[in-house]
């Protein structure tokens, strides 16, 4: 590239090239932001996995019960068992007692019988169902969790915000205090004191998630909204005689929540890592919930012969590494588009 | 009268101290402990609020009470059906038992109760668990800030290029990947398949060295014990049993030293005295290894404090896979067997030190970094 290829040519003004950018369909459907980040996540290519690694497990999640049919109508989320065997069996074999029904794609292989495609567990848990199904579970789990200690964290940081003082002063020492423990060992703990409560279940985990979870958001909310009240827009809509509440609710709070929405999102990853890790310590789902860390959680009792039986740790890994991946690589980017430092050039 | 000389000799200086921004700023968190500290315990306090008197008793007593009428026994004897606040300070600071006279539980005093998945008192399983915690933290600590400064200050300064493109796509992978499953792969390859490490302590021949008469403790910490001991076979062992847990805990915890390090360093590249220092022709390399870096490392120093906290409060999941005896593994197990009075102590614990290590560290950021202090 010369310099010589930027200047005007006799024919063209700058005025011409200033007017040249056509507004698309999508960026006047979007606004101009929304097709920033969007253009953003799909022309970068890490994010471009990523994307599609989040559509891959989107549409199992939606065709679990096509991709691998429950037995138990009633209770689609319990997997299947063959028997009752503890040694577990490698990808591949046949099953032998009550095999659920054979989902429609399985006629491309061209074999009869269906087999467990990824092995199964001690005490013959099927992976493959386990794996499909479980990524509803990831899904549900992150979604609940995020949403939740998002309305926890916009309300007490905007609370907190708005009155200042004294209110701002109690909430933050609070928010202090759930911040004084690390995350996983008070996760822990709260799931255990409330298993025998509420039965076990997913429930426990993502009650003491979201208990723990929200103080992050809380500060980040306080922090954008002290620095968006004291932007120019505002101060001009204060002076053309705004009513304070519509002031809070059509400036303050979309600009201020607004990037902290889509950041928030990017964290499911990461809260289903810390749900199968729970599980994996024995908190949470009953035995035989589709459960990435569960699943995980019956090679403990296989350490020593982990070379024999390494489909139980690898494929649910894979899963659990992958939707996180997938979250992370659309998270990072998402990063990069708004930093405001990070800005060239539009 | 010397007294009141002295005294305005040195108003002045008093005057500095009390009037800058850095003391008001440690007080204020000085002030501020208590509170933190008092709300810290009524969260674990109210915690403990969904257990039922019989199973709170485990506060004081070993076993469960039988039947019921030796239930409400314990309960009447230390007290559990009396008003909240009442229970609140008996919990914290012991309180009389009726029957003998003396001053039972009170976790001020140190008396956590009783670990019914570890049949013993929570302080002992503190105290027998704590080193082997410890020895885990000293040797992570080494390549976690080690390896992801370097990896950081290399990202940093060939921005934009592949070692940068690495380091990324590497911080990415690194946090995307659980410890767990992590931590299982490590065993498969170096321990089921290669049987290079096994997981544990010790093995059982240099275990029994260590239980053995002859074994002088001196610290808890086997590598330093068995080098004062003289036994180098020992040591080794307790090496070999380290190196995976090292392994899976600085590998999760690269990712985020990279990542801090080498935004905090682009940042320090573009001001003004890194400009100034290479406007006046210092080779490129001392304008990073003496102008950039030492500040660029600051939020790194922040890091490390929670990073040797967290890690003293006991990796939960990598000391569980690898059946490393230590803090971790023991809240692991309490709390599968839903032992609820034992992972509350161990919460507690850790939630103390990390409040320590945030004060700490709070402090040593003013001293580090002048603009903190002059603010």
């Amino acid at each position: 590239m010369s310099v010589a290829t930027g200047a005007p040519t006799p024919q063209s003004s700058y005025l011409d090239t200033f007017e040249m950018r056509k507004i698309g369909f999508v960026e006047r459907f979007l606004g101009p932001e929304n097709y920033r980040i969007l253009k953003g996540i799909l022309t970068n290519p890490l994010s471009v996995i990523g994307v599609t690694l989040i559509t891959f497990f989107i549409l199992v999640a939606i065709f679990a019960p096509a991709i691998a049919p429950p037995t138990n109508l009633r209770e689609p989320y319990m997997t299947p068992r063959d028997g009752y065997g503890p040694t577990p069996k490698p990808p591949g074999t046949e099953w032998k007692s009550r095999p659920p029904e054979i989902p429609f794609w399985w006629g491309i292989t061209g074999k009869e019988g269906w087999v467990h495609i990824f092995g199964t567990t001690g005490g013959q848990w099927d992976l493959f169902y386990g794996i499909v199904w479980g990524t509803r579970t990831a899904l549900k789990v992150g979604l609940t969790v995020e949403a939740f200690t998002l309305i926890i964290g916009i309300l007490i940081g905007s609370l907190s915000a708005f009155y200042g003082g004294w209110v701002d002063e109690i909430l933050m020492r609070i928010t202090e205090i759930f911040m004084a423990f690390p995350y996983l060992l008070a996760a822990l703990t709260l799931s255990a004191i409330l298993t025998p409560v509420i039965g076990k279940g997913i429930w426990p985990p993502l009650i003491a998630m979201v208990t723990f979870g929200w103080m992050g958001y809380a500060r980040i909310i306080r922090g954008d909204i002290l620095s968006v009240r004291e932007r120019d827009y505002v101060m001009a809509a204060r002076v053309i005689g705004v009513k304070d509440r519509r002031i809070i609710f059509k400036h303050v709070i979309p600009n201020a929540i607004y990037p902290t929405l889509i950041l928030a999102s990017m964290n499911i990853g990461s809260d289903v890592i810390s749900f199968a890790a729970l599980s994996f310590l024995g908190i949470g789902t009953e035995v035989g919930y589709a459960d990435w860390g569960q699943m995980i959680s019956f090679a403990r009792n296989w350490i020593p012969s982990l070379a024999t039986y390494w489909y139980i740790v690898v494929f649910p890994g894979l899963a659990l590494a992958l939707f996180t991946l997938g979250w992370n690589l659309v998270g990072d980017a998402l990063r990069d588009i708004m930093d405001p430092r990070l800005r060239r050039g539009r | 009268m010397a007294v009141r000389a002295s005294r305005t000799a040195m108003q002045p200086l008093i005057d500095r101290i009390w009037s800058s921004k850095m003391t008001n700023y440690i007080i204020r968190r000085i002030l501020i402990l208590p509170i933190i500290l008092f709300g810290v315990t009524a969260l674990i306090f109210g915690m403990l609020q969904f257990l039922s008197p019989a199973e709170r008793s485990a506060l004081y007593v070993r076993d469960v009470p039988k039947n019921e009428a030796m239930m409400d026994a314990v309960i009447r004897r230390y007290g559990l059906d009396q008003p909240i606040l009442v229970q609140y300070w008996n919990w914290l600071m012991g309180r009389i038992d009726p029957v003998t006279g003396n001053v039972v539980g009170g976790i001020l005093r140190g008396e956590l109760g009783y670990s019914r998945s570890g049949s013993q008192s929570v302080a002992a399983l503190l105290k027998r668990r704590f080193p082997a915690t410890v020895e885990l933290a000293l040797y992570t600590i080494i390549p976690i800030i080690g390896i992801g400064v370097t990896l950081g200050i290399a990202a940093a300064v060939n921005h934009n290029r592949w070692i940068d493109q690495l380091a990324r796509v590497f911080a990415i992978l690194g946090h995307s990947l659980p410890s767990f499953v992590l931590g299982l792969l490590a065993l498969l390859f170096f321990y089921a398949k290669l049987q290079w490490f096994p997981p544990g302590r010790l093995s059982d021949w240099a275990n029994n060295v260590v239980l053995a008469q002859t074994w002088n403790t001196y610290t808890s910490l086997i590598t330093v014990d068995s080098l004062l001991n003289g036994r180098v076979d020992v040591f080794l062992d307790a090496l070999r049993h380290l190196i995976l847990p090292v392994m899976v805990l600085s590998t999760i915890s690269w990712a985020t030293y990279l990542r801090v390090t080498r935004s905090s360093m682009l940042e320090t590249l573009r001001q003004e005295y890194v400009v100034t220092a290479r406007a006046k022709g210092l080779k490129e390399r001392d304008v990073i290894n003496g102008h950039a870096r030492p500040n660029a490392l600051i939020p790194v120093a922040t890091l490390s404090g929670f990073t040797i906290a967290g890690l003293l409060g006991g990796a939960v999941l990598t000391e569980t896979i690898f059946d490393y005896p230590g803090i971790g593994q023991a809240a692991g197990a309490a709390a599968a067997q839903l032992d609820v009075i034992a992972v509350l102590s161990f919460t507690l614990l850790s939630g103390l030190i990390l409040i320590v290590a945030n004060l700490i560290v709070d402090v040593m950021y003013a001293f580090l970094d002048p603009r903190v202090r002059l603010n």
